[in-house]
């Protein structure tokens, strides 16, 4: 088997072109799960990780530009975690850390499972992904490039490069619910961000639906209620609403993790505690609580 | 110095160090998927992905034609008998005219690499018919039999007293118990080896090695002795062990291409590989006066033992004798069937038929404090089983039962301080998820009883044999027993230090070939039954010494004694290394150990079937997300009857493991069926406790009043932690959601959906579970 190791995009794109059927490979912790399975059987790999374009992360202007082999333990370290913390709290959900420092972002996208944590936190902030190959460059939505479970829009030979999302945007929450205290994959997960500024609630379900699901009408019945300028937390009734709302939006179903019904139920509790918490100011210790991943 | 060595090194009582210990958390034991031969071939199985299917015809020709492949095998090469079973031999090795479970064996493959093995299985072509399985096992027990010994496995009944007997307060219930898997983190593997004679020798990780080369010496068509079976390192059993799995088919290929050849199964193979425990539908009505005494007790009890037999005339025995738990019962009308279905087959794990039982017996007796008023911990009190009471079968308690002890210490330790609203965040519900609401989480505590049977009973001659040999002051210990984790290896140096005085203790590794059964590392009973023939080996051999030394020195060897380290006499003339005293002599005794016979059940399950028994108390708290249903098992409290400690570390294992894997069963351990096939064959989603779900357990109180009849006093200990542990847990989650919550695992939805959805009503009549008699 030829396994290459590219330290740049352009050598990257070679080795592609050398060999077309070659598989990426960034953690590896999808990837080698399919190969222990025998669900994978790569003629060849092109590895990621030591390609310089796919490392770290930068601002520019008002936005975080991750690149795509980016772990989930470099998201938790402080600095990155006050600015993205819905982020933040996801990756501190993913796996164990063993697992959470082999585990790149660039990796749960190709990957596109249902139940990927980083995924509806991407969605709810409006992440732009951008992908490239030999031919060129593309940015693209998260519902552009994940169409369906374990479906991407990736043509043959493109790489995941960079992940775009607004800084320190808003109130950021992220609430996941699984059979076990840790180390689960979600029978429901959330991602919720309020905007301050753009004055809009933001709301994203995962694991509810065969992608990652944006509950907008829910978000629009919200954004409309809040009072952005008070910022008193929403009443009751509005509150119920919204649940409601959000519930709808799931289209889950039944598997051996866990029923319809209860991810339906699970998801708007979720929602709703999200929201809920974006008032209660817990949202300032959320990024504080990156410290976790120490 | 050699009380310094002894102290250092232990003996009964002290925390011996474990001689596998250091190599196993360094990564250095070689378990059994490690072993390697030169010019070893790679086995592999083919199994059936039919829970039910007709074989119309087996075509392995494709496969032949993979170059690397040595050999391919099918129920048409078993040179013996096609089938065995630790009780009956039901179950192919592999299956010919019909596959009865998913991921029944049906072919075999051995090849220069493994990845050729896996391609040639699949290039195996099985021509299936498949059929409807057959899954439910109410249902079952009427219906066609899926196997021509029928769809009953076993029937007890355990009636005494008077069955019209009816008490002033009644309550009934219908409880379930899922499918839990043993998960031992070794898979299954092995390394077969043909021999010069035309015999095998066979490297395994099992839990009775001589009960494996009885089965296999019958498949293989050789006499026992060309079946020589050596232990290889275990990676837990759990129960997961007792059956035969690869053995018979490994050794077939190595005698096939007179190659050595070495399989381990894939953790998914594992799942669908070896025995589970047994599901249970059971339905209870507990019948007691005013004052809380327990009248009579009736329950029927439904275990789905899937496709073959197995263990499941044993399981079905505990259940229904162990029904009302450790309380004294006049009157009693117990009913246990174990059926075949199409689901996988079931057999031993850990606590075997009594977590069952304890699950519903426990629910009821909380549900009949309710129905009285009573404090729970009172009324079980006022029901406890004491040293001369018999059991609903008749056999009264000889040994001791300390059980208001092991109540009183557990109901009395402090509860733990704080509750859900200082609790740190990831140890809230929902862990990491950060999914609690503090105001949305309750606390529970829950309190839970449990009897266990000990060792092999109904008759069965159970017995263990070792050899101690004592040579240059070094004693060397030869025994069967099967080491999976528990220490028993620790054990057995420490019982020979203590009898011997000596500090070298060599434990040979375990055989077929240099010594008699051990029995299984199974039924809590390696301690009182290895240890014991260990024990008696030793002293055979101390009272050798002590007559050659009695003999050189012309002295009574009723005047010696061994301290630390040296033969002494009592008035102190003699005072000379142990090593020294043999006077250059090998000393060698080899021994049987049996315990007190036991007698079968008859036709109204009653005889004295047990040998002696274990109770423990367990207290659980937790805090329940009302709305997600999540729950945080905060604290684990136990108190346990274990006769005499002789190994502190090592005793505290065994409970924090079991409590481990209560834990476990009694909040998400489940393998889930759809129309008899796993769906969660893996790591991923037949989810175990982590370190953020296994709570700290505290120790109230270990009871010790030494067992008569037990060689050192001591109770087995490995069962009883899991046991009531998953009662009470259950129990605590009742408490804080107020919920009837009879199935175990408690799913999230069963909590957070209750209201909404609330299935059809489970405190039901016992014509719910149909049995016919
Ligand atoms: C024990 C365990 C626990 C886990 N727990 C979680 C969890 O809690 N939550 C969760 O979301 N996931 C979990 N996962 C899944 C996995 O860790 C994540 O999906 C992770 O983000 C994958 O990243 P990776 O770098 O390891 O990807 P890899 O395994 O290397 O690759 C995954 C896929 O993405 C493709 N790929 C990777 N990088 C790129 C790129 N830059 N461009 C194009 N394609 C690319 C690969 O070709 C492959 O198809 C777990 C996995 C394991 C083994």
């Amino acid at each position: 088997m030829l396994v290459f190791l590219p330290v740049s995009l352009e050598e990257a794109f070679d080795a592609f072109e050398q060999c077309p059927d070659a598989h990426f490979l960034a953690g590896g912790t999808d990837f080698m799960v399919e190969v222990n399975f025998a669900l994978r059987r790569p003629p060849a790999v092109v590895c990621l990780r030591r390609v310089e374009e796919l490392q770290g992360w930068r601002v520019e202007g008002s936005e975080v530009v991750l690149g795509a082999g980016i772990t989930y333990t470099e998201l938790l370290a402080p600095r990155l975690g006050e600015l993205l913390p819905g982020l933040a709290q996801a990756s501190r959900t993913v796996g164990s850390p063993q697992i959470r420092n082999a585990g790149t972002v660039g990796g749960n996208l190709g990957t596109a499972s249902p139940a990927g944590d980083s995924l509806p936190v991407l969605a709810a902030l409006d992440a732009k992904i951008v992908v490239a190959s030999k031919h060129g460059r593309r940015s693209l939505e998260l519902a552009d490039l994940i169409v369906g479970p374990k479906r991407t829009t990736l043509a043959p030979g493109e790489v995941i490069v960079e992940v775009r999302v607004p800084a320190a945007l808003g109130s950021q929450q992220f609430l996941k619910v699984g059979t076990r205290n840790a180390m689960v994959i979600a029978v429901a997960n959330v991602a919720l961000v309020a905007d301050w500024a753009g004055r809009s609630v933001r709301c994203a379900l995962g694991s509810v639906g065969p992608v990652v699901i944006r509950a907008r009408e829910a978000e629009e019945f919200i954004s409309a209620r809040i009072d952005w300028e008070g910022r008193t937390p929403p009443s009751d009734g509005d509150l119920a609403e919204f649940t409601a709302l959000v519930r709808s939006a799931a289209r889950p179903i039944d598997d051996h993790r866990s029923t319809a019904d209860y991810r339906r139920h699970s998801v708007g509790v979720c929602a709703e505690r999200a929201l809920g918490r974006v008032f209660s100011g817990d949202n300032r210790e959320a990024s504080e609580r990156t410290s976790w991943a120490s | 110095m050699s009380t310094v060595l002894d102290k250092l090194r232990g003996r009964l009582g002290q925390s011996a160090p474990r001689p596998d210990g250091v190599p196993k958390v360094r990564g250095q034991f070689a378990f059994s998927s490690d072993m390697f031969a030169e010019g070893m071939l790679w086995g592999h199985m083919l199994r059936s992905p039919h829970p039910a299917a007709a074989i119309r015809s087996i075509d392995v020709s494709q496969a032949l034609l993979i170059p690397g492949v040595r050999a391919v095998i099918t129920s048409d090469d078993v040179p013996g008998r096609k089938t065995y079973g630790l009780d009956y031999p039901d179950q192919p090795v592999f299956a010919w005219d019909v596959v009865r479970f998913m991921g029944e064996p049906v072919a075999a493959v051995a090849a220069d690499h493994p990845d050729t093995a896996r391609r040639a299985a699949a290039a195996i072509v099985v021509d299936y018919a498949p059929t409807e399985p057959m899954t439910d096992p109410a249902a079952a027990v009427d219906a066609a039999p899926i196997h021509p010994l029928g769809n009953v496995l076993h029937r007890q009944w355990v009636r005494c007293g008077d069955p019209e007997a009816v008490g002033a307060v009644v309550v009934e219930g219908r409880y379930e118990t899922a499918m839990q898997d043993q998960a031992q983190m070794g898979p299954e593997s092995g390394l077969a080896i043909p021999g010069e004679d035309g015999g095998v020798d066979l490297y395994i990780a099992t839990q009775w090695l001589h009960i494996d080369q009885e089965q296999m010496a019958a498949c293989l068509a050789l006499p026992l002795e060309k079946v020589r079976l050596h232990l290889a390192g275990v990676g837990g059993a759990f129960g997961a062990r007792e059956d035969l799995s690869m053995q018979v088919q490994i050794c077939m290929l190595a005698l096939r291409t007179g190659r050595p050849v070495k399989m381990v199964y894939s953790r998914e193979e594992s799942f669908l590989g070896h025995v589970h425990r047994h599901p249970a539908v059971m339905w209870y009505r507990h019948h007691a006066d005013r004052d809380g005494r327990l009248v009579k007790v009736e329950a029927r009890i439904i275990l789905d033992g899937g496709a073959y037999l197995s263990t499941s005339t044993a399981v079905t025995m505990n259940a229904s004798c162990m029904a009302p738990g450790p309380y004294l019962v006049h009157n009693a009308v117990v009913e246990a069937v174990a059926v075949r279905t199409n689901n996988p087959p079931c057999g031993a794990m850990r606590g075997f038929g009594s977590v069952q039982a304890c699950f519903a017996h426990e629910a009821q007796m909380d549900k009949l404090a309710a129905a009285l008023g009573m404090d729970p911990v009172e009324l079980r009190l006022r029901n406890v089983l004491k040293q001369g009471d018999s059991l609903i079968t008749g056999q009264v308690l000889r040994g001791t039962a300390p059980v208001a002890d092991v109540i009183r210490t557990c109901a009395a330790a402090p509860l733990p301080t704080g509750g859900p609203q200082t609790a740190a965040e990831l140890e809230l519900p929902g862990g990491a998820g950060r999914t609690a609401e503090r105001t949305r989480v309750r606390r529970g505590v829950g309190f839970a009883v449990s009897v266990k049977n000990l060792m092999y009973g109904g008759g069965f001659d159970d017995y263990s044999s070792a050899r101690c040999r004592l040579e240059d002051g070094v004693a060397t210990i030869t025994c069967a027993a099967v080491e999976v984790g528990q220490g028993f290896v620790t054990l057995a140096q420490q019982i020979a230090r203590e009898v011997l005085g000596v500090a070298d203790v060599i434990l040979a590794p375990p055989g077929t070939a240099d010594i008699g059964s051990a029995g299984s590392t199974s039924a809590s009973r390696q301690t009182w039954m290895s240890g014991g023939a260990v024990q008696k080996a030793c002293f055979a051999v101390r009272e050798r010494l002590f007559s050659c030394t009695a003999t050189k020195y012309g002295v009574s060897a009723e005047t010696l004694a061994i301290l630390d380290g040296r033969v002494v006499s009592l008035d102190g003339q003699i005072d000379i290394p142990v090593f020294e005293a043999a006077g250059g002599e090998v000393l060698e005794e080899t021994v049987e150990f049996h315990h007190e016979p036991t007698a079968e059940l008859d036709q109204n399950g009653q005889g004295d079937a047990f040998v002696s028994f274990a109770f423990a108390a367990h207290r659980a708290v937790v805090d329940v997300d009302l709305d997600l249903g999540l729950v945080r098992v905060v604290d684990i409290t136990t108190s346990q009857d274990v006769g005499r400690v002789l190994n502190p570390v090592q005793l505290v294992g065994q409970l924090e493991g079991g409590i481990a894997q209560g834990v476990g069963l009694a909040v998400m351990e489940e393998i889930v069926l759809d129309h008899g096939r796993v769906r969660n064959p893996s790591f991923t989603d037949y989810v175990i406790p982590t370190a953020l779900d296994m709570p700290p357990v505290h120790i109230a109180a270990l009871i010790e009043e030494p067992e008569p009849g037990s060689p050192m006093g001591a109770k087995g200990a490995g069962e009883p932690p899991m046991i009531s542990s998953v009662a009470a847990v259950v129990a605590a989650i009742r408490n804080a959601t107020g919920l009837e919550l009879p199935r175990a695992p408690v799913r999230p939805q069963d909590i957070a959906l209750a209201g909404a959805s609330r299935g059809p009503t489970l405190a039901s009549s016992p014509n719910n579970v149909e049995v016919s008699q």
